[in-house]
């Protein structure tokens, strides 16, 4: 799905990277009206686990969905200009930073009503192993998510179909501000959901490359029909949960829980195994490709009015 | 009380604190009352509206939830049949799709269906956001879904003062009552006694005298209404402001009895009006005044449309005080050209102080 290669994998964590920072610089000149939930710090997920997809893989994300749609390569320049609400957004302006689109490129609606995706990612499973395909279906969430009766109902049914789906949940340790010590009577999740006689693997060393490892081998067995697979990388989320700021000054959390995480950049981790030279031009086509997302947004037009009634019912 | 100390308790309050405040002085008279919700206890404390309970209260009474509305709806249900009364929170309304089940299934039928054995004095507080993006997820005002079951009680307060005298009605009450917030009227503010008292449900609210049309705003809506009220001024219309505070029980004959005078009326949602509220009110206006009174009726609401996450489409989804008071025009003024309100006049009729991001 994306470039598997050091090249592929730095150029996508850093393109996500770059990209919401000019994001939050943006944000405060009040061109971006969207509630923005930023991925960053927690890229090398979507980025780990998309590099081990084929091209025609679904992925699912969330209203934090900004790294999956980048990772799974949905249109930069479409996300730029659906954040400013232009008429050539990937949703027309419509969804917002929230809902992005791209079914050309295979990524599914992301939606703001925390767990409602992941069945709808296990329906579409269904129909890709009905039709034959050998498309799996990768549905992220947070762990908030997994709090909800759906999610659970969801891994029952997609084991006992033997459904081609891979859950990711990305730990990051906080709801909102609410830390899973108060959510989550035990922090066994992958045993929880072992019970229903799926896969599990926990990623706990926020490694890109253990990441791939255990999607690796996750993805075969989903590809030969043993059903879906699960996996949980704990990250650590560096912004405030919805915004464009940090948040260390709030009080919910301590500055020094940031510092181990950020010394285990994987953005800058994979970008010092490539040589100097690679890097400075890899990240000198991303500043350029970012420029181009936001004057393509600046110059998109707004949505005509006449919009406001099209697409309620399909044709 | 002379006048006097009466105004000295009398504070200027936002209307989250008015919310809050009503939470905290029924929280102290009964031990029973409690909140429960999703981040109820963090820093933002749900705007502000239960900023303080957790330190004040414990956790035991301000119970921060797992993301598991479904079940802690339930839960709360239970909690109201063994003689508590929760308040449960929702930042947004839209999140109450989640809690239907147990709401109408459980909540709105158990005094009936166990033949008055039990009862569910619950209280469900949601938010209606908007604007900023809040787009088709977060903007959805869904009271007449409630309001179309028997056994749920209704009420949408548009003010500090009403979100106080409603909040204290609500935990007082035996029945499960849907509490609508809206997330702008967080910026309003309104004079507010500071000793607890009641906002009796069913009584509608006469917020600005007139008598050329009726105008019923529901929620949010009657500080539209009440700015295209100033602007039709300028036009010679004297338009009456309704405000029906609680939608069940329902107050028709304020209603009824104002339109009677002025022949014309025009409803205004916070919501679609496709078998919305506005829907019940005039069907309901029109029954109780036969068809010998010909009267003109009105709706306005949301655009049948899912509302839009962009502000260029998102302005056209919502009743604005100028398109309020242009279809007042009309009504009142048929057959006369449209008219459209002084724009200088207009353009502060719509000042809103909500920046995002939430
Ligand atoms: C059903 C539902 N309940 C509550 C919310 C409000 N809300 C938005 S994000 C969020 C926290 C979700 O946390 P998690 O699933 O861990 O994802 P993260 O935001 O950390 O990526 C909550 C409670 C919501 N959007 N949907």
């Amino acid at each position: 799905m994306q470039d598997e290669s050091l090249e592929g994998i730095y150029r996508s964590l850093r393109l996500i990277r770059r990209t919401e920072e000019e994001i939050s610089k943006i944000y405060p000149t009040d061109k971006i009206k969207s509630p923005v939930h930023l991925s960053i710090g927690q890229e090398f997920i979507a980025v780990g686990i998309t590099s081990v997809l084929n091209d025609d893989d679904i992925v699912s994300g969330t209203y934090r969905g900004h790294a999956a749609y980048m990772a799974a390569g949905g249109s930069l320049n479409k996300m730029m200009a659906e954040l400013f609400g232009k008429a050539d957004g990937c949703a027309g302006g419509k969804g917002g930073s929230m809902h992005l689109v791209d079914m050309e490129n295979h990524v599914l609606g992301c939606s703001a009503v925390v767990g409602t995706t992941i069945p709808v990612a296990v329906g579409y499973a269904l129909a890709t192993k009905n039709k034959g395909s050998d498309q799996i279906v990768v549905c992220f969430f947070g762990d908030g998510a997994t709090e909800e009766g759906v999610f659970f109902e969801s891994l029952n049914f997609a084991s006992l179909l033997k459904l081609p789906v891979l859950f990711v949940c990305e730990n990051n340790g906080l709801a909102i501000h609410a830390p899973i010590e108060s959510r989550w009577v035990t922090k066994a999740l992958c045993e929880r959901v072992e019970t229903f006689d799926i896969y599990t693997s926990q990623v706990a060393d926020g490694n890109i490359f253990t990441l791939r490892d255990s999607a690796n081998k996750m993805v075969e067995n989903i590809r030969v029909g043993k059903g879906p697979g699960f996996i949980e990388c704990m990250a650590y989320r560096w912004r405030e949960h919805v915004g464009p700021n940090e948040d260390f000054d709030q009080g919910y959390r301590d500055r020094a829980e940031l510092r181990k995480w950020v010394e285990n950049d994987q953005m800058e981790k994979v970008g010092e195994m490539l040589d100097e030279q690679m890097r400075l031009s890899i990240d000198a086509s991303i500043e350029d490709d970012i420029v181009a997302a936001i004057e393509y947004a600046e110059a998109s037009n707004w949505p005509d009015p006449n919009m406001l009634d099209k697409n309620v019912f399909a044709g | 009380m002379s006048s006097q100390a009466k105004n000295i308790s009398n504070r200027i309050l936002l209307y989250g604190d008015a919310i809050l405040e009503a939470t905290d002085q029924e929280m102290s008279v009964d031990p029973n009352v409690f909140v429960i919700g999703l981040d109820v206890a963090d820093h933002k404390a749900i705007l502000g509206s239960t900023r303080g309970l957790v330190e004040k209260f414990g956790p035991e009474r301000v119970i921060t939830t797992p993301l598991s509305e479904d079940a802690i709806t339930g839960v709360a249900i239970g909690a109201a049949m063994a003689g508590m009364r929760p308040i449960h929170i929702h930042i947004r309304m839209d999140f109450l799709l989640l809690c239907m089940n147990q709401l109408i299934n459980m909540a709105a039928k158990a005094h009936y269906m166990y033949d008055g054995q039990l009862s569910v004095p619950l209280v469900v507080r949601v938010i209606v956001g908007r604007s900023w993006g809040q787009g088709a997820q977060h903007s959805q005002s869904l009271h007449s879904m409630f309001m179309h079951v028997p056994g749920v009680k209704v009420v949408a307060p548009s003010n500090a003062f009403d979100a106080k005298g409603c909040m204290i009605s609500a935990v007082r009450d035996n029945n499960p009552v849907v509490f609508i917030e809206q997330r702008h009227l967080y910026y309003t503010d309104a004079l507010v006694p500071k000793h607890p008292y009641t906002v009796e449900f069913g009584k509608t609210r006469t917020v600005g005298k007139g008598e050329d049309i009726t105008i019923v705003a529901i929620s949010a809506m009657v500080i539209e209404a009440m700015k295209a009220r100033e602007l039709v001024e300028e036009v010679s219309i004297s338009a009456e402001v309704l405000d029906p505070i609680s939608l069940v029980p329902l107050d028709i004959d304020t209603i009824v009895a104002s339109v009677s005078r002025t022949k014309r009326l025009l409803v205004v949602d916070n919501a679609w009006t496709i078998c919305g509220a506005g829907a019940e009110i005039l069907a309901s206006v029109v029954e109780s005044l036969g068809i010998k009174n010909s009267i003109q009726v009105s709706r306005m609401g949301f655009k049948h449309t899912t509302c839009p996450a962009t502000p260029a489409l998102e302005k056209y989804f919502y009743p604005t005080p100028v398109s309020i008071a242009a279809r007042a025009y009309e009504m009142v003024w048929p057959n006369k050209p449209a008219w459209a309100p002084d724009a200088v006049k207009a353009e502060m009729a719509h000042q809103l102080k909500f920046r995002g991001p939430f």
